[in-house]
């Protein structure tokens, strides 16, 4: 262990501080907008600023503590570890498990294409992998913190399981299609050295220091993304008028859905800066599962990780996994619907 | 001399841990060959399957994380002989 990360005791401190500024912001907000600066509550302009206000340093905390908590999770997680908790798992069980461990495992879209070559080369099963690749960017835990904290544990809830059924039941039906020969045929000639890492032992400070490596890398990454974000929600929430999403992305329309998820696919953002606009988007009366669909299409659907995985998959096969993943979010988005 | 190679394609946390094998060969004053590597296909033959990796004289020291400074002194001192 480093003594070095003993210092990471101190910046705990930080997190307490974090959290009375988190419960003290509506008053913070208030004061900024009402009091210094004096202006007209009627005004849709002082509505869009408020919302960016009080949002921005509410989702920015919300990240920073969330983020650094799953850092620590993510320690006691690698792929070298996920890989030899699924070799020789049955079909069904392998899905189930590659979803959930997609979940949890740290993983970074640039390293997709050596993560599905070590699983191919253990001889995880097509469809197993797949449901890792699919669970991995679509359920994001950043998404799932961030929705429990400003739509509350039953929209969490939704959103986690839903994106497990899509994640198992997408790599089940891959796995059943037998696609194995749409896979870039170098991929299966490589023999990797098989050097194994020795398992460190990490101590709690190392976790720790694990935790604020995250967050200074995740927030440096996304915090940009969020005040867009933000901002184009203060947009909606302010200029566009109650109701308006209704017609557009309203149950009644049979199309918002299939049409959210094809608009979804280019729009590249990550969990952090959707979700404002979702919640803008709620709020002017779009349905929950045209929303969700969207939000699911845009994080879960994406070109760049769609290039990057064209080095070992043939057209046919990126195709497939593009083509199931995005009907199972539609049936989700019309699912949702016809819930609520 | 020591061989370190940098695996890693597109993420920033690679090109952190390039910057810090370049001070850490400065500081120290050794002569290595080093090269950052992007081939996925090299990168998965090492058995690599998060990046970013680090390779010194053929062996894989990490995968997926930054070492520690001191760690990664520790690991080219080792192997600089």
């Amino acid at each position: 262990m480093d003594d070095n990360n003993k210092k990471f005791y101190y910046y705990l401190l930080f997190i307490p501080a974090l959290i009375v500024i988190y419960f003290n912001l509506e008053w913070i907000a208030n004061g900024i907008v009402y009091s210094l600066f004096n202006l007209d509550p009627q005004a849709p302009f002082t509505a869009a600023i408020y919302f960016f206000i009080y949002e921005v340093p509410k989702v920015l905390i919300l990240l920073i503590i969330i983020v650094f908590f799953i850092g620590i999770i993510r320690s006691f997680f690698s792929p070298e570890k996920t890989r030899k908790k699924l070799e020789g798992k049955p079909l069904f069980l392998g899905n189930v498990l590659a979803s959930m461990l997609g979940i949890v495992t740290p993983f970074c879209s640039c390293s997709a294409v050596p993560l599905f070559i070590g699983f191919v080369e253990a001889g995880i099963p097509l469809g197993v992998t797949f449901s890792f690749l699919i669970a991995a960017p679509m359920i994001n835990e950043i998404a799932v913190i961030l929705l429990f904290g400003l739509f509350g544990w039953k929209t969490a809830l939704i959103y986690v399981s839903t994106g497990l059924i899509i994640a198992i039941t997408a790599g089940f039906v891959i796995g059943k299609l037998k696609l194995e020969r749409f896979v870039a045929d170098w991929v299966y000639e490589i023999k990797s050295s098989g050097t194994e890492l020795p398992e460190e032992k990490m101590k709690f400070p190392d976790r720790l220091s694990y935790g604020f490596a995250a967050v200074k890398d995740i927030v440096s990454k996304v915090w940009l993304y969020v005040v867009i974000g933000i901002a184009v929600g203060a947009g909606v929430h302010g200029y566009v008028p109650e109701n308006f999403m209704a017609s557009i992305m309203g149950k009644s329309v049979w199309w918002s859905v299939p049409v959210s998820v094809l608009i979804g696919i280019p729009l590249y953002s990550n969990a952090a800066g959707i979700i404002p606009i979702v919640q803008a988007l709620l709020e002017k009366g779009a349905s929950l599962g045209t929303a969700l669909a969207f939000m699911m299409a845009v994080i879960g659907l994406s070109l760049p990780e769609a290039i990057i995985l064209k080095k070992v998959l043939k057209l046919p096969l990126l195709f497939i996994f593009f083509g199931v993943v995005g009907v199972g979010i539609i049936i989700v988005g019309y699912i949702f619907n016809f819930i609520y | 001399m020591v061989t370190i190679r940098v695996l890693g394609a597109c993420c920033s946390r690679c090109e952190e841990l390039e910057k810090m094998c370049f001070n850490v060969l400065a500081e120290n004053n050794i002569d290595a060959d080093i090269q950052k590597i992007s081939d996925m296909k090299i990168i998965a033959g090492y058995g690599v399957m998060s990046t970013p990796g680090l390779v010194i004289n053929d062996k894989v020291y990490c995968s997926g994380k930054l070492p520690t400074k001191s760690t990664l002194i520790h690991w080219i001192m080792k192997n600089n002989i």
